[in-house]
């Protein structure tokens, strides 16, 4: 709460001219590229050669943003020195400023941040560091803001892209759940936002527990002739958003992640009205390296050239050793020496320097720069990135290759292999399909701080750093490294069971079930026989497929749906009641009457209730109090009862405001002896009495609802009969004028 | 570079980094903005006492050096460096020999003649000829004019400078080199004014070449080719065919603002273009760039329209600016470079994205969207430029007279 207090920014000014600015968040807060990212960035990863950030940095130059914040968390100093050597930061029309913080754990702590730092004036482009995209921003920031003239509420614009996702393994093409998404096609504002496979679902025989039931607010219905439900639209984390959103996440200071709390949070929060909407790009491209299928497939894509200017000759250019495209793209950049038998197949980089030797065939495949690739080496589907060396008859298929790793003679890996940095594979070692092999060790105990988290820089060692005693063990192991990084064959502390003979480096575990969804996010493309295995599982489940009728779910379902929401908050406020009073009941310390009065007061203004409900919630709360005590007869009871009741009769009194709030007191009363207890049939009568001499219930109240009950069935007149006598007492003893009007009546 | 000011280098990064991003497009926007970006070059740098000219080629040289590695697939700018190093050049050589004229005609009553003198002033005028020999294509009219016997009458005549002349020359060279410095920045304001007026100085031959009611058939849109048919239209009336020029299908807006001028058009596929071309009487395009050889890099589709002219005997004319013209020939890897754009141009990439990624072992969709043919010397029947119509065989004499050999390879 106490952070509403540092709001420190106002509205900006629409009438003047204000930079078009971006938020680069150059933090993923998340661990899909370790152990990689344990020691780089995810942004300084290279893609297709050139590092992430830079593909965004260059479209964002490029699309016209005049100030970009690139916000660092983890290898912040990495981030920023690699900033410093660029020359994005001695760029004329636009300006990189660096805004560091250690303490994040999400997008929305990072959004708080920028909120605090004051600096965003106007809309700006959200991106992450690892968006690439070519697309112009002009069209969709007009759009965005010729909306918020009209309304103050349609704080952001989504980008989205058409893809197709898999309809076997329910995902898209850059390995992310399928989304289903609905929106109101004429206005494109975003009504709906949600993966179609549960996530975090561990369903570890099929891997994947599909959602097959969409549930929707029908106020979404209200006044659209047509809403629009799509599963095959991508969403490219390209945010055009309004100051606003900043003050959301400060204010919602739980919100964590864009999309799974700020969102969904927004869609279904109908009080604030605040609105999303989307803009579709078609001819342009716009992807984000959330995995490594994501990296492997948006690297094809730059490779075929989708994000044209954004591809390598291009990038890559310079006066000294340019990139150049050959057929059948292949890119080679200068000082590149092939043997005359080696064998470059189509889509494939070569980087500055590399050598490849006789035989060796190399096909849709990314080599970096210095790179030493021996004879008979068969490379296919992989990343290599800088300075690796690759000796004689080693095969690779689909796998990532870091900086300085080794791969020796004869080696294999197989698909989804991930090699970390100066990682050292023994020769005649066969590494095991979607293995992750690092230099630095797994950690052993992951504390829930880190689930989010990459890893803050190894090598500053930073003692703020919340994960300080691993990051002291790492250095220390760094040291270990550098040590044997020469003399690799003499490493006492490599299993060879893990990397081979005369491997360096640690396998990593799979942790918590996570095997079964390696080959979701793995550069490997899915095996075929993991794909007949869906195609059973999805056979299974067809069998109860029901059809989808989305007027059907509009009309009369939602409608149900809308009184169980009811009910359920009807149930929510009467369990608070019930506790509050119990806690008093049962003489929790400091717990007193008046606590307990203030509480339901505030629980009747949290779930917009009347006095009538807070007493109908109270009565059955006391009714069950009395409950509670052994009660073999029916007599016994009662005496439990009459305790009870005066000893709490006087709380119940504090919210019976008038005769209607008592009669809704009987009514929740005969309702306990029709439904809940029944033991309580035969007594009610007595219980009436009861009540009406401790001053609960006064005359008019059930002369009133005895009045009611008149025209009842004759089921519901049980209780009538019962206290039929009673009644009559009452309406005799007082006044005349009552059996006059019986009469009448 | 040594003597280099930072008045420009702004400049030199912005059009570099302009170029790298592909944001100007055009080749005559290009051009034109190059010859700007020298002019600013050349007026800013500083100027040694000796070997000014040397100083400005070597920082021209420089500058154009970054700017085609920006984007080598525009050709305009590499022609645009060579053609004001070819300026530099030949200004300087038109100093010099002034200076020597000078210098003889103001020695002339004089007689006292060192003999060593002599020489210096002989050998600086054989000098000054020979250079010219060099810039000037080797044409016959150029032999035939530095005959030996001319030469020697005028060495005759040329006596040598006095040491006072020679103190007074060195008083002059501060002149001098804002002199060279001015004429240059005046012959490259000239050269950009050429580039300006290259649309309508090809329309202008429009009238010579498209005759009453003939049919005209052309492949998606230039600009120099639309202001050709409007000026025809002026006093013609013909018809047009218009082949789309996929995938980027300029020639529905060529139709567009053709019709604007009530000129009849019909607009077919490209694939159409054989079925069509019997009817046609010559087919004229525009041009990317016109090589050393002859030979022209198109829009891509336009060497199926040549054949396809070929096989009906068409005569295929070709529309180009002088800027458009190359030095160099089509062999050569490093120039003849095809743009390879972005397949979204072609085919929808939702529609498409689930066949993009093969399943393991199979491949996946590929698609190619170049943006240039090159169309071989042999097909083209005429190239019409600002300065008049050639043959393909003549481009290389054309060449030899915008360019110096030794700026061919930078």
């Amino acid at each position: 709460m106490a952070k509403k207090g540092a709001r420190t920014t106002e509205m900006a000014d629409y009438e003047v001219h204000v930079p078009l600015q971006a938020v680069l968040l150059a933090d993923s807060f998340a661990q899909k590229f370790r152990p990689i990212t344990l020691e780089r960035p995810k942004m300084l990863l290279p893609l297709v050669n050139v590092p992430m950030i830079d593909y965004t940095l260059e479209w964002l130059a490029s699309a016209g943003v005049e100030e970009c914040f690139v916000f660092c968390c983890a290898h912040a100093n990495q981030i920023t020195s690699h900033l410093n050597k660029s020359p994005w930061m001695s760029q004329p029309d636009f300006t990189v400023s660096i805004i560091e913080s250690h303490d994040c754990v999400s997008a929305g702590d990072a959004l708080r941040v920028i909120e605090q730092r004051g600096v965003v004036r106007g809309d700006f482009v959200l991106v992450s560091g690892d968006t690439v995209s070519n697309m112009s921003l002009t069209e969709v920031l007009k759009e965005h803001q010729e909306r918020r003239k009209k309304d103050k509420l349609a704080v952001m614009t989504m980008v989205v892209k058409k893809s197709k996702p898999s309809p076997l393994t329910y995902q898209t093409r850059l390995g992310n759940d399928e989304l289903l998404l609905m929106i109101d096609p004429q206005s494109k504002q975003l009504l709906h936002y949600d993966a179609v496979r549960e996530p975090g679902s561990r369903d570890s025989l099929q891997g994947n527990s599909i959602q097959r039931h969409v549930s929707l607010d029908r106020s979404i219905f209200h006044d659209r002739p047509v809403v629009q439900l799509s599963n095959n639209l991508q969403d490219c984390h390209i945010d055009i958003c309004s100051p606003e959103v900043l003050l959301l996440f400060t204010d919602n200071f739980d919100y964590q992640q864009l999309r799974r709390d700020f969102v969904k949070g927004l869609l279904s929060d109908e009080i604030m009205g605040n609105k999303i909407f989307t803009y579709e790009i078609s001819n342009e491209y716009a992807a984000r390296v959330d995995n490594l299928r994501a990296y492997d497939v948006v690297s094809q894509d730059i490779i075929h050239r989708w994000t044209y200017p954004m591809v390598p000759d291009i990038l890559c250019a310079g006066p000294k050793a340019s990139m150049r495209l050959e057929r059948c793209n292949v890119y080679k950049e200068g000082g590149v020496i092939l043997a005359r038998t080696a064998m470059i197949g189509e889509n494939t980089v070569l980087g500055e320097d590399t050598t490849v030797g006789d035989n060796s065939s190399i096909q849709q495949s990314v080599i970096g720069r210095g790179c030493t690739i021996g004879k008979n080496v068969v490379i296919e589907g992989c990343h290599i990135w800088d300075d690796v060396r690759i000796e004689d008859y080693v095969q690779l298929r689909y796998s990532v290759v870091c900086d300085g790793a080794t791969v020796k003679k004869g080696a294999i890996l197989e698909p989804g292999v991930v090699l970390s940095f100066r990682v050292v594979i023994g020769s005649e070692f066969r590494v095991p399909a979607y293995s992750k092999i690092s230099m630095v060790p797994q950690p052993t105990e992951e504390d829930s701080s880190d689930e989010e988290l990459e890893y803050a820089d190894v090598a500053s060692g930073r003692a703020d750093s919340p994960r300080s005693p691993f990051t002291e063990d790492q250095s220390t192991r760094n040291g270990s490294i550098s040590g044997d990084e020469d003399d690799t064959a003499e490493g006492p502390n490599w299993d060879p069971i893990e990397v081979g003979e005369t491997g360096a480096g640690y396998r990593w575990a799979v942790r918590d079930g996570g095997q079964e969804e390696e080959w979701r996010h793995s550069v490997a493309p899915i095996p075929p026989e993991k794909i007949q295995e869906i195609v059973a599982a999805n056979r299974e489940h067809d069998v109860e497929e029901v059809d989808y009728d989305i007027r059907a779910l509009g009309g009369q379902d939602s409608l149900e749906e809308e009184e169980d929401e009811d009910e359920e908050e009807e149930d929510d406020f009467e369990k608070e009641v019930a506790e509050t009073f119990l806690r008093a009941a049962r003489g929790v310390s400091g717990v007193q009457q008046e606590h307990v009065v203030i509480e339901v007061n505030s629980l009747k203004l949290a779930f917009n209730k009347t006095f009538a409900d807070c007493a109908g919630a109270m009565f059955k709360a006391i009714i069950d109090l009395a409950l509670e005590a052994p009660h073999p007869t029916a007599k016994e009871l009662l005496s439990i009862t009459k305790d009870v009741f005066s000893r709490w009769g006087s709380l119940l009194c504090k919210f019976l405001k008038g005769s209607d709030d008592e009669h809704e007191v009987l009514l929740t009363f005969e309702e306990i002896c029709i439904e809940s207890h029944k033991e309580f049939a035969p007594l009610f009568s007595q219980v009436l009495h009861m009540l009406y001499d401790i001053e609960v219930v006064s005359e008019d109240a059930i002369i009133a609802w005895a009045s009611e009950k008149q025209y009842a069935d004759e089921s519901d007149k049980v209780f009538l009969k019962q206290s039929e006598k009673f009644i009559q007492w009452l309406k005799e003893a007082p006044e005349e004028e009552d059996e006059d009007e019986e009469d009448d009546t | 570079m040594v003597g280099t000011t930072s008045g420009y280098e702004a400049a030199v990064d912005q059009f570099v980094t302009k170029m790298r991003r592909r944001q100007v497009v055009g080749s005559q926007s290009s051009a034109k903005l190059t010859a700007e970006l020298l002019r600013l070059v050349v007026s800013h740098q500083r100027l040694p006492s000796s070997g000014q000219a040397a100083a400005l080629i070597e920082a021209v040289k420089a500058v154009g050096v970054r700017i085609i590695a920006a984007n080598p697939i525009e050709l305009a700018l590499g022609n645009i460096v060579r053609r004001v190093l070819h300026i530099i050049r030949e200004e300087d050589v038109s100093l010099a020999s002034d200076s020597i004229l000078d210098s003889t005609l103001d020695s002339d009553d004089e007689d006292e003649f060192g003999n060593v003198a002599r020489r210096s002033a002989l050998s600086a005028v054989s000098v000054a000829a020979a250079t010219r020999n060099t810039l000037r294509a080797p044409s016959l009219y150029n032999l035939l004019e530095s005959v030996p016997g001319t030469a020697a009458t005028q060495v005759a005549r040329v006596p040598s400078a006095t040491e006072s002349e020679a103190r007074s020359r060195s008083g002059d060279r501060n002149l001098m080199s804002r002199k060279l410095k001015h004429n240059v920045i005046e012959a490259i304001t000239e050269l950009l004014q050429e580039i300006d007026n290259c649309h309508s100085q090809v329309a202008e031959q429009a009238l010579e070449h498209i005759h009453q009611n003939e049919v005209i058939l052309t492949l998606g849109r230039s600009v120099t080719l639309r202001e050709f048919l409007k000026e025809a239209k002026k006093k013609r009336s013909f018809q047009v065919v218009i082949a789309e020029g996929a995938p980027r299908y300029q020639g529905h807006m060529l139709a567009r603002e053709l019709a604007d001028v009530d000129l009849q058009t019909t607009v077919i596929t490209d694939s159409a273009v054989f079925a069509m071309i019997s009817r046609v009487n010559m087919v004229i395009v525009g041009a990317h760039a016109v090589m050393a050889n002859g030979g022209v890099v198109a829009p891509v589709g336009l060497h199926m329209v040549a054949l396809a002219a070929r096989r009906h005997a068409v005569p295929f004319v070709v529309l180009a600016g002088v800027h458009k013209l190359c030095p160099q020939y089509p062999h050569n890897p490093d120039t003849l470079l095809n743009d390879l754009k972005s397949p979204s141009e072609i085919i929808d990439f939702g529609e498409f994205s689930d066949c993009l990624d093969g399943s393991p072992g199979g491949s996946r969709t590929h698609v190619v969207n170049p943006s240039f043919d090159y169309v071989p010397p042999e097909l083209v029947s005429l190239f019409i430029t600002d300065t008049g119509g050639h043959n393909p065989s003549y481009v290389y004499r054309l060449v030899a007279e915008y360019y110096s050999p030794e700026d061919y390879v930078l």
